[in-house]
């Protein structure tokens, strides 16, 4: 039963794979012959600092984005969970960023945050016509807002569907014993979200290890290098330096570095051993 | 500054995935049948020209045709490299000449055509031919219009600030100073999008220092981009970023959506460098503004010292023709043919004419004068048909991995991250 699917994945991830571990070890522009190089590519980007810093700034992004949208999807979720019908209709206006393409949203957020000509100055708001993408300090931040308003709504429909899991005979025997809305959430809720928190949040980190498009098309790794992720790194030194086999070891470093977060998590949180949890 | 087609990317970016999967999908040999000639163009810009002439071909050459595919430009790039390293590219590369071209030589991936196209180089303007050249031999052909860069000025603001279209740096510094205090930008700038930036260093590297200052940094001669002339472009950079010349937030600004120049037309700025492909878009977006001669347009303005000549130009020379030497004799021989025959014939020069492209074309100067915007289009081409030298964009005159650093340090140049020296420095370590 698993053939095909074992096959696909052979095909099209473990021999790339390969081929990304070989040309890791070789120089090639793309055009030109391939030459051996050793350790040399791997050598050059552990001491290129761009790399350094697109690493550190991988880290600190996946950090932030977790940071953000882990409690706004969550109290988002939780809220909408509930059966009130207004609740129905705000669940699917919150849904719709989910619907759009990343370089559409891209796109229309470089619009909106242009100083000269964005929201700023359609809503004659001078707070909103900031330096947005344009200061190397804030531009990370703005990377980050925009990321979790792609993502929010998905984490959101997660947490939605992981509460109203919750049986609700606890929530009857609490209010019984007088708990109210707060003990309520974090006595029963809470506890009872504990999988779907791990779910999401690994989804988040590994999702943001890797994220490339909506960078790209919104700060395209500017200014300077404020926003030049790993991946962006990856990208740029392969496609725009043409330099392959440096590419190639940061696509590696950004596998490793992936696979070990995602088991690293799921080790520490005790996923693995998830065990089913029927009510009482 | 990659031609017209450049400021599409963004748009291109999201419509690049499928044009890849279905040129993939065609095989080693792109497009056409089993010894036809195949040709692989980009979209946008002079697209419209580029089939006309293509189609005008095939139909009075039934026996030796062309089958033409078209790319968006990211997609065409990363595409076109790999196709050539591995054998499987077009007849005709459509390409930007520089560094890439001299890779395709060093790798014997393009063909001479000195003999094939001698006719045809005669008719292209000297400072276009030459970038197609390498050694004395013509592998690349001109095959749509020249784009300078090019001054625009609102001399209503100008006006309004009590200046003038600056002539000299000095002037060009006084102009700052004068639309800063009647509370505009003075200079409208694409920091976001880098290459814009990248024509600013451009032309003050060859006012100060004349073509040699970059040519020094083409050929590979340590300490090229510390020479004094090079240190002091980059410090006339910091000296208008730290005047206040490019206002505050230009590093927010984006050139796909014509975010600069639409601060030119709507009055909130006084000046912009940009590529001579923006004037149409200054013809739709101020119709009132153009039509009322509020629009002004000129060349880069003299650094009084400098050893450059004034009428040095930079931008794109033109996009370029190479056939690639992997493919069949018949199929080079058509290709060769459709170069020397077809390329520049006075339908093509119309066609280019009409959409607004000049084309690097000796003589045409009556065809120009009695076009649309002719006043724009005769600057456009006495330009490049008096420029001592035309300086291809800086990114593409050198290798890819160099011209990543340079845009990387650029920018960091212009938001005050990196002084003059460092970034001289950082660049020297490059070649």
């Amino acid at each position: 039963m698993a053939a095909p699917a074992l096959v696909l994945f052979g095909f099209f991830a473990i021999i790339p794979l390969f081929g990304v571990v070989a040309l890791s070890f070789v120089d090639w522009d793309g055009l030109g012959p391939i030459t051996w190089a050793g350790l040399d590519n791997w050598k050059a980007a552990a001491s290129d600092p761009v790399s350094r810093n697109a690493l550190w700034l991988t880290v600190k992004l996946t950090f932030l984005c977790v940071l953000f949208q882990a409690p706004v999807s969550l109290l988002l979720g939780v809220f909408l969970a509930g059966r009130q019908r207004y609740r129905a209709l705000l669940a699917t206006l919150f849904f719709l960023p989910l619907l759009f393409s990343s370089a559409a949203v891209a796109i229309t957020f470089t619009a909106l945050l242009d100083p000269n000509f964005g929201a700023g100055s359609a809503l004659d708001a001078a707070w909103l016509s900031q330096n947005w993408l344009g200061d190397p300090e804030l531009a990370l931040y703005v990377v980050v807002f925009v990321i979790g308003w792609c993502f929010i709504p998905f984490h959101t429909l997660i947490y939605q569907a992981g509460t109203r899991q919750i049986p609700k005979e606890l929530y009857e025997a609490a209010r019984m014993d007088g708990a109210g809305p707060v003990a309520q959430f974090f006595r029963i809720t809470l506890p009872m979200l504990k999988y779907t928190i791990v779910t999401s949040t690994t989804l988040m980190t590994v999702g943001s290890l890797t994220y490339f498009d909506l960078i790209f098309v919104l700060t395209g790794g500017g200014p300077g290098n404020a926003t030049r992720v790993l991946p962006l790194d990856m990208y740029l030194t392969g496609f725009r330096s043409y330099d392959m086999g440096k590419a190639s070891v940061l696509a590696l470093v950004l596998v490793v570095v992936g696979l070990a977060v995602s088991l690293g998590l799921n080790r520490i949180t005790g996923a693995s051993r998830m065990d089913s949890r029927s009510e009482g | 500054m990659k031609l017209g087609t450049r400021r599409r990317t963004l748009l291109a970016f999201g419509a690049s995935a499928p044009l890849v999967a279905a040129a993939s999908a065609c095989g080693n040999k792109p497009g056409g049948g089993a010894d036809g000639a195949t040709a692989w163009g980009l979209t946008g810009g002079a697209e419209e020209a580029m089939r006309a002439s293509f189609e005008a071909w095939n139909d009075a050459n039934p026996d030796n045709q062309i089958t033409a595919e078209y790319f968006a430009n990211d997609a065409y790039k990363e595409k076109i490299r790999t196709a050539i390293g591995s054998g499987n590219a077009p007849t005709l590369v459509f390409g930007w000449a520089g560094a890439t071209l001299a890779e395709y030589v060093a790798n014997d991936s393009v063909v001479d055509l000195t003999e094939d196209t001698a006719a045809l180089i005669d008719r292209v303007l000297p400072s276009v031919a030459a970038t197609g050249t390498i050694d004395g031999k013509v592998y690349a052909v001109p095959n749509n219009q020249s784009q300078p860069v090019v001054m625009y000025y609102n001399n209503e603001v100008l006006e309004a600030a009590g200046t003038g279209q600056p002539q000299t740096w000095d002037e060009l510094l006084a102009a700052v100073e004068a639309l800063k205090s009647s509370g505009v930008t003075p200079i409208a700038l694409a920091g976001q999008s880098v290459w814009p930036e990248l024509m600013w260093i451009s032309y003050l590297a060859d006012r100060v220092g004349g073509a040699d200052a970059f040519n020094r940094v083409t050929a590979g001669e340590a300490g090229a981009w510390t020479h004094p002339d090079m240190l002091r472009a980059a410090e006339m950079i910091t000296e208008l970023v730290d005047v206040g010349a490019f206002g505050d937030n230009f590093a927010s600004v984006v050139a796909d959506a014509g975010a600069d120049h639409a601060l030119v037309s709507t009055g909130k700025a006084g000046m912009i460098l940009q590529g001579s492909w923006i004037y149409p878009e200054f013809r739709t977006n101020a119709p009132e503004l153009v039509d009322s001669g509020g629009l002004g347009f000129g060349t880069f303005p003299i650094v009084e010292d400098g050893a450059g000549d004034p009428s040095n130009i930079v931008g794109n020379p033109a996009n370029f023709w190479s056939v690639s030497a992997k493919d069949s004799e018949e199929a080079q021989q058509t290709a060769a043919d459709y170069l020397s025959e077809a390329i520049y014939d006075d339908e093509h020069v119309d066609s280019l004419i009409a959409i607004g492209a000049v084309p690097p074309v000796v003589g045409i100067e009556d065809k120009i004068a009695a076009a649309d915007s002719a006043d724009f289009l005769t600057l456009n081409y006495e330009m490049v048909r008096d420029a001592a030298n035309f300086q291809l964009s800086w990114d593409q005159a050198i290798p890819a991995d160099q011209a990543q650093e340079l845009l990387n340090n650029l920018s960091t140049l212009f938001l005050g991250q990196q002084t003059a020296e460092e970034f001289c420095a950082a660049m020297d370590a490059t070649l």
